[in-house]
C-alpha cells in the first residue's frame, strides 16, 4: 500500500508518483526475476565444456570480441535488467576469486532458480526454498571435501599440475595447443609461486600479446617484455650484464609545482639561464653515468638534447615505459625505482644479463626483452597469434589457467571433472533429502535435481543424449561407488574421469556451489520491484 | 518475457547467428575474389572524407582497410588480412578468400546436420596434413647464392604479376631483389627508401645505391660538395627556447628588448658557430632553419639542409654513419656522417639532393616515376608487397611453386587424408580440400578461362607424383611451373593456411551475437 494514514486520518502517501513507475509484487515478481536469470544462464548454457561453442559480442563502438568465458560474455553483454545484472555480478566475483569456472557458476544458478520456480508455485514459501538451498549446499560442499583428492606435486613434478591446466583450457579456442600453453602456464606460476606460503602473486607474471606469427609461437620469457624501443635510432641493440637505472623523472628542466615565474630582464640573466640549462642536463646525464648505469629506463619523456647527451656518453635509454612496467622491471632486476637524479645510487641499479630489441614482421614493430634478470621472480608470457581477437581470447584463456595453476598451489586439493563432482554431490544431497522433516525436504531434492543441469548441459553441448547419458552415468557412479565418473565429452570411450586426466580444484568447485546458493538466496527473498517506468 | 538488454542492443542465437557471419564473411570474400591472380581486377575506393580521394588497388588488405563494415564476422577477416600484411606483406588476398570458401564449404556441411566442432577438428587435422604436405615439397636453394637469387627473382615476378606493375615485373623485380640484396637478411624495410614522382613512365623507375632527400638546399649555398662531412641534427634552429619552466622574458624599455634581441641572435650565432666547429660541409636537421642561421651557413660555405622528416634523418644518419646530434659542446666526440659527394639532381621537373658513395650499402633508394599519384601510389604498394615478401625469403628461403600448384598439393594430401580418416570428421577434410581447391578455380575464372576444365585437368595432372603442374594463365592451359619460373615464398603459403584456419575456426565456433548498443556521440 502506497498510501497509509496518520494520526489523525488524514492519507498521506508514501511512495510518491506512483504512476511513474512500475511495480511488481508477490509470485509475480518472483517470476520476473527467475526469468531474467534464467535467460542470462541460457546464453551461457551453450559455453560449457570442451564443445562449447563461443559467443561474438560487438561493443557499442564497434569491436568485436569472441569468447566463452563466462565472466567476459557477461561483462560486455550490456544488461539492463537489475537481476540479470545480478547474474554478470556473481560471475565477475567467481572470476576475482577463483578465475575459472565462470560459465559453470551461472548455469548453476539458473538451475537452481528454474527449480525455485516450481516449488514456488506449489506454494511453499521462498524463504523455506532458501533455507532448504542452504542446507542442500551445505551437505553438498560437505560430500564434495570428502571425494576431494589431494594432489602431490612438487618443483620438480609439475606434470599434475599441467594436467590441471589442461582441463581448463581444453574449452577453449586454444586447445589445439592446450599442451604447450599448459605448461606455459604452469612454469610462470611455478617461477613466481612462494612454495613457502603457498601464495602465488599473479601480478608478476605479465601477458603480453603481439598479433602475428602462430598460436604455437607462444612463449614464456624469463624477464620482462617491454613493447618500447631505445629512444635514440642509433642506440646500441643489445646490452649484455645491464645495469639499469630505473627512472621516474623526466630528463627534461624541472617544473616546480609551485606556480612561479622567471623573469629573464637583462642579458646576463638570459645568458646564466641558458648555461644553466644546459648543465641541467648534462649533470642528469653525468649522475646515470656516475653510478655505473648501462641503461636508463624512464617513466617520462626526454628532451632532444638530453637524448643527444645519452647517446653521446654511449648510454641507451628507454622512455615512456608505464608504471607497471617499470615495477616489474625494478621487481625483476632487483633494483629500485629512483624518483630523483641525485639520489640514484650504485646500489639502486637493477641488473639484467641480456637486454636486447627485437623486432617483429615488416611494420617497424620493436620490443625489448629483458632476460636473465637478477631475481627471476617476474616472467612475461608473450602470446602470438592470426589476429586481435585470438589474442585477446588466448589472454583470457592464459589467465584461466594461471588461476588454476595458483588455486592448486594454495590448496592442493582436487575433484575430478567432467560433470563427475556434481553428479556426485546430487546423488549425496538427493540421500540426505529424506533425512530432513519439514518443507526444505523438498527444496534440497530440487537442489539436487539442479546439480544435475551442469553434467546435463555438457552432454547436451557435446552432442550427446542428455538425460540417457545423465542417468546411465548415476548409475554407474552408484553400483561402482566411483565418484569419479562423468560425462565423455570428448569421446574417448572412458566415463571415468581420473583415466582422462580430467580435474578442477575443489575450492573453485565448493566456491560455484557456494555463490551460486548465495546468488539465488538473494533473487528468492526480493518480493517487490519497483522501478521507474519508461518515459 | 521482459527485455534483458539495453535498448537497441541485438542478440542473434544459433542458426540466425551462424547464418549471420557466414553472410558476411562469405560477402567480404567474394568482394576481394576478383582481385586475386595475375588477371585480377583493380577496385577503385572513395573515401567519404573530405575531397573523396581515391585510391585505385588491388591490394587486399587496402581494400579491406578502408571498407565500413557493421557484420561482426566480416571485421575477423579483415583482421588477418591486416595481420597478414604486417607480418608477411603478401597473400593479403588469399587469406581471405581461403577463408571466405572454407566457411563456404563448412556452411553446407552445417545445413547438412554436422556439428560445428566437429567441422573445426577436421579443419584442424587438415591443415596439419596440408601444411605437411607443403612442407615435403620445399625447395630450400640457400646453399647456392646463384640459384637462390634467381629463385628471389622468380618469386618478385610472381608477386608482380598480379599487380600494376606486371607490364614491367621483370624490371621491378630485379630493382626490389636488388634493394632486399643489399640489406643482406635484415627485414628492416625503413632503409629502403621509396621516392614518388610523377612524371615519365614506370619503366623509368630506378634503384638508386645512395640516398635521395626530397629537399632544397638553401639559397646561397653549394650545390654540390665532394667528400662531404655531414652532421645530422635535431634541434630547434628558430629561435632556441628557454627550457626551464616558467621562464619568460620582461622587459621595460624598448632598448632592454633590443639587448635581448641582440642575446638571442648571439646565443643562436654561437650554436651555429659550434656546429661549424664540428668541421663539417653539410648540416641537416630536422627542424626548421631560420634565414638567420641559414645566412650563417651560407656563410661558411655549409650545405644546410632544413625540415627533413622523422624517417629521413634517420635513414640518412643510417646511411651516412653519422648520429642524431642535439648538443654541440664536444665536437669530437659527435660522429660526422660521411659520403663521396652530395649534388643537386633533376627528376622530372623537381630537384632533389643526391648522396652518393655512401658508407653503409644497406640502405638504397627506388625512385618511381608514372603517370600520375594513383599509379605511383599502387606501385609503391606492389613494390612493398615485394619488398616485404622478398625479405622475409631472404630469412626462410624455402620456395614453392606458383600457380595453383601448392594448393593442389595441398588438396591431394588432404584428400588421401580424408579418406583414411574414419567418422564425420572426414567430410570436413573433405570440405577442406574442397576450399583449396577453389583457389586455382577462381584464378582462372578472373583469367575468363575454363576453370572446371583446367582444374580437372590439374587435378590429373597431381596425380602422379612429384608433378609441377599449374595454371599458366598468359596461354590459359596446364603448364609446368618450374618452367615457367613461378614461385612463391613458403612462409607467405604457410602464413595464408594457418590464419585463413584460424579465421574460420573461430567464426564457426560461434553460435549467439550480441551486438550492443552503438555509443551515442555528443552532436548526432
Amino acid at each position: 500500500m502506497a498510501l497509509a494514514f496518520d494520526d489523525f486520518g488524514r492519507p498521506f502517501i508514501i511512495i510518491k508518483e506512483q504512476e511513474q513507475k512500475t511495480r511488481l509484487r508477490g509470485l509475480d515478481a518472483h517470476k520476473s526475476n527467475i526469468s531474467a536469470a534464467k535467460a542470462v544462464a541460457h546464453i551461457l548454457r551453450t559455453s560449457l565444456g570442451p564443445k562449447g561453442m563461443d559467443k561474438m559480442m560487438q561493443s557499442p563502438d564497434g569491436d568485436v570480441t569472441i569468447t566463452n568465458d563466462g565472466a567476459t560474455i557477461l561483462e560486455q553483454m550490456d544488461v539492463d535488467n537489475q537481476i540479470a545484472k545480478l547474474m554478470v555480478e556473481l560471475s565477475r566475483s567467481q572470476d576475482y576469486e577463483i578465475g575459472d569456472g565462470t560459465t559453470g557458476v551461472v548455469v548453476m544458478a539458473g538451475a537452481l532458480l528454474e527449480q525455485a520456480e516450481r516449488l514456488l508455485e506449489r506454494g511453499i514459501h521462498p524463504i523455506r526454498v532458501a533455507e532448504g538451498y542452504e542446507m542442500a549446499s551445505r551437505i553438498a560442499v560437505e560430500h564434495l571435501e570428502r571425494i576431494a583428492h589431494k594432489f602431490e606435486f612438487s618443483v620438480t613434478n609439475i606434470e599434475p599440475l599441467v594436467q590441471t591446466c589442461m582441463t581448463t583450457l581444453s574449452s577453449k579456442i586454444v586447445n589445439r595447443c592446450k599442451r604447450s600453453l599448459a605448461e606455459i602456464a604452469v612454469k610462470a606460476v611455478m617461477a613466481v609461486a612462494d612454495l613457502e606460503r603457498k601464495d602465488v602473486n599473479l601480478d608478476l607474471i605479465k601477458v603480453e600479446g603481439k598479433v602475428g606469427g602462430k598460436l604455437e609461437d607462444t612463449e614464456l620469457i624469463y624477464g620482462i617484455l617491454v613493447d618500447k624501443d631505445m629512444s635514440h635510432p642509433q642506440m646500441p641493440k643489445q646490452i649484455e650484464d645491464a645495469k639499469i637505472a630505473i627512472l621516474t623523472c623526466p630528463f627534461e628542466p624541472p617544473k616546480p609545482k609551485t606556480k612561479h615565474k622567471v623573469d629573464i630582464d637583462t642579458v646576463e640573466k638570459f645568458q646564466t639561464l641558458r648555461q644553466q640549462e644546459q648543465k641541467y642536463f648534462d649533470d642528469m646525464v653525468q649522475q646515470c653515468k656516475d653510478v655505473g648505469a648501462t641503461l636508463v629506463i624512464c617513466q617520462w619523456g626526454f628532451d632532444d638534447e638530453a637524448n643527444h647527451l645519452l647517446m653521446n656518453r654511449n648510454l641507451p635509454a628507454v622512455r615512456w615505459v608505464g608504471g607497471v612496467e617499470l615495477e616489474l622491471i625494478a621487481i625483476a632486476t632487483g633494483g629500485r625505482i629512483v624518483p630523483r637524479f641525485q639520489e640514484l645510487t650504485s646500489e639502486k641499479l637493477g641488473k639484467a644479463g641480456l637486454v636486447r630489441e627485437k623486432s617483429f614482421g615488416t611494420t617497424k614493430d620493436r620490443m625489448l626483452y629483458i632476460e636473465h634478470c637478477a631475481n627471476s621472480r617476474a616472467v612475461t608470457i608473450f602470446i602470438r597469434g592470426g589476429n586481435k581477437m585470438m589474442i585477446e581470447e588466448t589472454k583470457r584463456s592464459i589467465h584461466d589457467a594461471l588461476c588454476v595453476a595458483r588455486n592448486i598451489i594454495r590448496n592442493n586439493s582436487i575433484v575430478y571433472g567432467g560433470g563427475s563432482a556434481e553428479i556426485s554431490c546430487s546423488l549425496a544431497v538427493e540421500a540426505a533429502a529424506d533425512g530432513y522433516p519439514g518443507v526444505e525436504q523438498y527444496a534440497i531434492r530440487a537442489f539436487a535435481d539442479s546439480l544435475d543441469s551442469v553434467p546435463m548441459a555438457l552432454a547436451e553441448n557435446s552432442g550427446l543424449q542428455p538425460i540417457e547419458t545423465l542417468s546411465a552415468v548415476k548409475s554407474q557412479q552408484l553400483k561402482e561407488n566411483n565418484p569419479c565418473c562423468g560425462i565423455d565429452c570428448n569421446d574417448i570411450g572412458t566415463n571415468d574421469m581420473r583415466e582422462q586426466n580430467v580435474f578442477e580444484t575443489l575450492i573453485g568447485k565448493k566456491q560455484q556451489i557456494l555463490l551460486a546458493t548465495q546468488v539465488v538466496k538473494m533473487i528468492l527473498k526480493i518480493d517487490d520491484v519497483i522501478s521507474p517506468s519508461d518515459y | 518475457i521482459e527485455s534483458l538488454f539495453k535498448d537497441e542492443a541485438t542478440e542473434e542465437k544459433g542458426e540466425r547467428a551462424r547464418m549471420a557471419s557466414f553472410i558476411g564473411a562469405m560477402a567480404i570474400a567474394d568482394l576481394v575474389k576478383t582481385t586475386l591472380g595475375p588477371k585480377g581486377m583493380d577496385k577503385i575506393l572513395q573515401s567519404t572524407g573530405r575531397g573523396r580521394s581515391v585510391t585505385v588497388t588491388n591490394d587486399g588488405a587496402t581494400i579491406l582497410k578502408s571498407l565500413h563494415i557493421d557484420n561482426p564476422a566480416a571485421k575477423v577477416l579483415v583482421d588477418i588480412s591486416k595481420v597478414q600484411d604486417d607480418e608477411v606483406g603478401d597473400g593479403t588476398t588469399s587469406v581471405v578468400v581461403l577463408a571466405g570458401e572454407l566457411l563456404r564449404e563448412a556452411e553446407k556441411l552445417v545445413a547438412t546436420k554436422i556439428h560445428p566442432m566437429t567441422i573445426i577438428a577436421g579443419y584442424r587435422m587438415a591443415a596439419e596434413c596440408a601444411r605437411d604436405a607443403l612442407l615435403q615439397r620445399v625447395r630450400d636453394n640457400k646453399e647456392d647464392a646463384e640459384k637462390f637469387k634467381a629463385d628471389l627473382m622468380k618469386i618478385a615476378m610472381t608477386t608482380l604479376s598480379s599487380k600494376i606493375l606486371s607490364q614491367d615485373k621483370e624490371h621491378f623485380a630485379k630493382l626490389a631483389v636488388d634493394a632486399v640484396m643489399r640489406l643482406k637478411g635484415s627485414t628492416n624495410l625503413e632503409s629502403i627508401q621509396i621516392i614518388k614522382k610523377p612524371g615519365g613512365s614506370l619503366k623509368d623507375s630506378f634503384l638508386d645505391e645512395g640516398f635521395i632527400l626530397d629537399k632544397k638546399i638553401g639559397i646561397g649555398q653549394p650545390k654540390r660538395i665532394e667528400n662531404a662531412k655531414i652532421l645530422v641534427a635535431n634541434t630547434a634552429m628558430d629561435t632556441d627556447k628557454v627550457k626551464i619552466y616558467g621562464a619568460r622574458v620582461r622587459a621595460d624599455s624598448m632598448s632592454r628588448v633590443a639587448e635581448i634581441e641582440t642575446a638571442e641572435k648571439e646565443k643562436m650565432r654561437e650554436k651555429v658557430q659550434k656546429i661549424i666547429a664540428h668541421g663539417i660541409n653539410c648540416f641537416v636537421n630536422r627542424q626548421l632553419i631560420y634565414n638567420f642561421p641559414e645566412e650563417l651557413f651560407a656563410d661558411a660555405g655549409i650545405l644546410a639542409i632544413e625540415h627533413a622528416d622523422f624517417d629521413g634523418i634517420e635513414r640518412l644518419a643510417l646511411v651516412t654513419g653519422g648520429e642524431i646530434a642535439s648538443t654541440f659542446d664536444n665536437p669530437e666526440s659527435v660522429k660526422l656522417g660521411h659520403c663521396k659527394l652530395i649534388e643537386e639532381i633533376m627528376i622530372g621537373e623537381d630537384k632533389l639532393i643526391h648522396f652518393s658513395g655512401v658508407e653503409m650499402g644497406q640502405a638504397c633508394t627506388i625512385v618511381l616515376r608514372g603517370a600520375s599519384n594513383h599509379v605511383l601510389d599502387e606501385a609503391e604498394r606492389s613494390l612493398h608487397d615485394a619488398l616485404c615478401v622478398l625479405s622475409q625469403t631472404v630469412n626462410d628461403s624455402r620456395v614453392l611453386l606458383g600457380g595453383g600448384w601448392p594448393e593442389m598439393v595441398m588438396a591431394k594430401a588432404v584428400d588421401e587424408l580424408a579418406r583414411k580418416t574414419p567418422g564425420k570428421k572426414s567430410l570436413a577434410i573433405e570440405a577442406f580440400s574442397r576450399a583449396l581447391i577453389a583457389i586455382p578455380t577462381i584464378i582462372a575464372d578472373n583469367a575468363g578461362l575454363d576453370s572446371a576444365d583446367l582444374v580437372a585437368q590439374l587435378r590429373a595432372e597431381h596425380h602422379k607424383e612429384t608433378s609441377n603442374a599449374g595454371i599458366d594463365v598468359i596461354s590459359g592451359s596446364v603448364g609446368d611451373m618450374a618452367e615457367l619460373g613461378i614461385s612463391e615464398a613458403f612462409k607467405v603459403k604457410q602464413a595464408v593456411l594457418l590464419s585463413a584456419t584460424e579465421a574460420a575456426e573461430m567464426i564457426l565456433r560461434v553460435d549467439e551475437i550480441i551486438t550492443c548498443a552503438p555509443r551515442r556521440r555528443e552532436g548526432m
